[in-house]
């Protein structure tokens, strides 16, 4: 996280767990946020990747998240709080192909076992945390510079 | 190449118009797995699925894609074309298959290159 008085951006948003309907709508709020601070097209569809890899974990497997924005000059913050039954095993999710999706999911062209190292290919830097039947949280930072 | 060139070149059928007609495609990518299409797609591509469900267009936009084609005369959920107008995502189909269209955009030069 950035320090507080370098934080020129901080916003809150709010994941429902198995809302395909509304599926990536923080992900373009966030994008939105991020055209308006005219910060660069790449930098952009990086943060894309992994707010959209991360929105989707917790539509797909918790109840419900709460996502922190923190935009300072140097970089982007975001931390995916989600309540739901955690992952038991980090190294083996982090592992590419690995995936626990429901034949539904896939048949959704979910479940590739690709999002969580998606995110660690695509982030600056990557932290994840989980407590099995609590919840699991992603710290996820993308520089600007 | 503009959008609506390659639209007329390959006989696209335009589901929803959307906002990308004027754009101009210089590469593609062709997939049915979510992860690996948000991954690998650049600005401004073509993307060819089967895939019909709502999150495609989630996928597109998030990604600035110039379109979707749903090959094999795919049949998008109501959900899908909703979202599409709703995001002004520009949704096309066709009989081809994937490879099929695939093949036709590498003739009009259209490359897959990463
Ligand atoms: N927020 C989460 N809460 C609980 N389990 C999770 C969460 N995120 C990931 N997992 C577990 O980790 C596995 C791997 O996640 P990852 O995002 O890499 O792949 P996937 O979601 O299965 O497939 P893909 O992201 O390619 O569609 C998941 O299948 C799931 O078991
Ligand atoms: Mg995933």
């Amino acid at each position: 996280m950035a320090n507080a008085e370098s934080v020129v951006f901080r916003k809150s948003y709010h994941i429902e767990g198995g809302n395909f309907q509304s599926a990536g709508s923080v992900s373009k709020k966030i994008k939105q946020i991020l055209k308006q601070l005219n910060i660069d097209g790449e930098i952009i569809w990086r943060a894309m990747i992994v707010a959209y890899e991360a929105e989707m974990n917790v539509v797909l497997y918790a109840s419900e998240a709460e996502v922190i924005l923190e935009i300072s000059p140097k970089k982007i913050c975001m931390i995916f709080k989600d309540k739901g039954p955690g992952i038991p095993d980090i190294p083996l999710a982090m592992t590419e192909g690995y995936s626990t999706a429901t034949r539904e999911m896939r048949e959704r062209g979910f479940g590739a076992g690709l999002g969580l190292p998606n995110i660690k290919k695509t982030a600056d830097n990557f932290d994840i945390q989980s407590t099995v039947g609590s919840g699991t949280q992603l710290i996820i930072d993308i520089n600007i510079f | 190449m503009r959008l609506k060139e390659i639209i007329d070149a390959l006989n696209l059928e335009i589901l929803n118009q959307g906002d990308h007609l004027d754009d101009v495609v210089q590469g593609g990518y062709s997939g049915d797995l979510l992860s690996d299409v948000i991954a690998s797609t650049r600005k401004n591509d073509l993307w060819i699925t089967i895939q019909t469900h709502e999150n495609i267009i989630a996928v597109a936009s998030l990604k600035d894609l110039s379109g979707i084609i749903l090959a094999k005369n795919s049949v998008p959920l109501n959900e899908t074309l909703k979202n599409a107008k709703n995001e002004s995502v520009t949704l096309l189909r066709s009989p081809m298959t994937s490879f099929e269209l695939v093949a036709a955009l590498s003739n009009l030069g259209i490359s897959g290159k990463r």
